[in-house]
């Protein structure tokens, strides 16, 4: 997603002038950004605390400012920064985390970014994007600017398998029909789901959707989810993301407060590192039992059962 | 903007503007006093003498908000009644600054370390814009304990952010301790210097000291570390730990306000 990421910052500057801060990050990556912005690309170095404050200063000048780092150096080193200086402050940087979840693999657990919005969606007037395709990427770069709010992107690598033809990137899209429980994934996890779903009997497979914007996707749930959860259907969510803060727990207390709590709901979340082993993000993602194939087992599993 | 002041004339602001001080922290009941009688000379002199339309100032070390909310009142930026709703439910005079409510607040602070940061980023956003005004940024001496406070100032260097003037309180003590002892912090200007930046030691409390803070820099960030008397003015509290925290009792008070007139 970052070279997607970079198109969409490059059309997005012949438009309008913005300020873009890195933390010496986006080797093979960025550099026709930096050659198109000149002076208002800045490598602001390895020092990501400095770097967001700077962010929260220009910002407040009135010209449109992007942090980018890998997203664990993105929101985890300079989170009292965020906090004080985007958040409290009202300034609405933009700060861009590549690699979200279990993406760096075998870089080991100081590079992944399992709890990243969960600890960011508790800071007042912070939103969180998670495009699942490259294709997302553009769109939700013009919908974050255009909010004008303090915002997170988290990227990924897209897994969109090539036939599937997504629909354009809005909060939720229903990917796939089906009369199961209603399945719930946030960002490129729900790739591999898509070519496994769509092997399966619809009348009896999980009802796949995508949510990519928070809080405002669970402030606005689609009325079809309502209505599932009000018929009994059970409700998945799949995330590269630890349970607490995750999008599961509050999508299940939105529905709680609306009245309409899902008959049964089954949180597919990040563990961590249970073996204390490492690997890549595939491997991760079968050790916390949110691969697709997992998911699916687990889901015939228990809701056969209801 | 470079005035010759008159130095009587600055002595008797200073008195003025300390039993407002003084005053302030008492009806409040709340401490930091110290911290903010050792930067108030420096604040008033901004405010009076330096800051211009379109200048910009941020109060590193928040916890001195009591002597920025006089000095805005000195200059007639705040009110009486203003004042008065210090630390009062409903206020908008908190005990840190909150910004949103003046154009002489741009930024909450209070958590020691942003504020140079965030003053490099305001002076870097101006000049890409072609913005004119300088920028300056008041630090507590302790605060250059902080790690990023060190980052902002490789940043400020690196970028060659001239219109940035970073003024250091030194007054040599902190919330639990003194600078020297806590962290070895008696060599701050020196080791400020060995970043490439341009430092001045001046006497904080001096119209002479402070005059050379109307000087705009030149290739780079300006540093004044000032030397400055934690509790300046009030002798029983003048360079003790203990009014970094402490509030007055209304002894205490009533011989403070004696003493700021003398």
């Amino acid at each position: 997603m970052r070279n997607a990421a970079c198109t969409a910052w490059c059309e997005l500057y012949a438009e309008r002038p913005f300020v873009f801060l890195t933390g010496d990050l986006g080797f093979m990556a960025l550099e026709p950004l930096r050659d198109q912005l000149g002076g208002h690309f800045i490598n602001a170095g390895v020092a990501e605390q400095n770097m967001v404050s700077v962010a929260a200063g220009i910002r407040q000048t009135g010209i449109e400012t992007w942090v980018y780092s890998i997203a664990p150096f993105a929101y985890a080193r300079p989170f009292e920064q965020i906090r004080n200086d985007v958040c409290i402050n009202r300034q609405p940087v933009y700060i861009v985390g590549n690699g979200g979840g279990y993406g760096y693999g075998v870089q080991g657990p100081t590079h992944h970014a399992i709890e990243d919005y969960g600890v960011l969606l508790a800071l007042q007037g912070m939103n969180v994007y998670v495009p699942a395709f490259a294709d997302d990427v553009g769109l939700a770069i013009r919908q974050l600017s255009a909010a004008q709010r303090p915002a997170y992107l988290r990227l990924g690598r897209c897994e969109k398998p090539k036939e599937f033809a997504a629909p354009k990137f809005t909060p939720w899209r229903k990917l796939l029909e089906g009369g199961g429980p209603i399945l719930v994934a946030v960002g490129p996890i729900v790739g591999p789901l898509i070519s496994a779903v769509a092997q399966m009997d619809v009348l009896t497979r999980p009802e796949l959707w995508l949510l990519s914007v928070m809080p405002a996707g669970i402030d606005a749930l689609p009325a079809e989810i309502v209505d599932a959860a009000r018929a009994g259907r059970s409700l998945a969510v799949v995330e590269e993301h630890v349970s607490q803060g995750s999008a599961g727990t509050a999508l299940v207390a939105r529905l709680a407060a609306m009245g309409v709590p899902p008959r049964m709901f089954m949180p597919f979340n990040a563990k961590g590192y249970p073996s204390a082993t490492y690997g890549s993000q595939a491997f991760h993602r079968v050790e916390s039992g949110i691969d697709a194939e997992s998911v699916l087992r687990a889901l015939s599993t228990t809701d056969s059962r209801q | 903007m470079q005035n010759v002041v008159a130095e009587e004339q600055f002595c008797e602001l200073t008195r003025r503007v300390r039993r407002r001080l003084l005053d302030l922290h008492f009806a409040a009941k709340v401490g930091h006093i110290g911290g903010n009688l050792s930067c108030l000379d420096a604040l008033l002199y901004l405010h009076h003498h330096v800051l211009a339309d379109g200048d910009a100032l941020t109060l590193s070390k928040g916890h001195s908000v009591g002597a920025l909310y006089v000095a805005l009142w000195s200059a007639g930026k705040l009110t009486d009644d203003d004042l008065e709703s210090f630390y009062r439910d409903g206020t908008k005079l908190s005990g840190h600054p909150a910004a949103g409510w003046s154009p002489d607040i741009l930024f909450s602070t209070g958590s020691l370390g942003h504020g140079l940061s965030l003053a490099a980023g305001v002076a870097l956003g101006r000049r890409l814009q072609g913005k004119p005004g300088r920028v300056f940024c008041l630090c507590s001496d302790g605060e250059w304990q902080e790690g990023s406070t060190w980052e902002a100032l490789t940043f400020a260097r690196h970028h060659r952010l001239d219109s940035l003037t970073v003024l250091v309180d030194g007054n040599g003590l902190q919330g639990f301790g003194d600078t020297q002892s806590v962290a070895s912090m008696g060599d701050l200007a020196q080791r400020i210097a060995g970043f490439g930046v341009d430092v001045r030691e001046i006497d904080g409390h001096d119209v002479a000291g402070l005059q050379e803070i109307a000087e705009p820099a030149s290739n780079g960030p300006r540093v004044f570390v000032m030397k400055t008397v934690k509790g300046k003015g009030v002798p029983f509290m003048e360079g003790k730990m203990e009014w970094h925290y402490l509030p007055m009792t209304e002894e205490q008070y009533r011989l403070a306000c004696q003493l700021v007139q003398q």
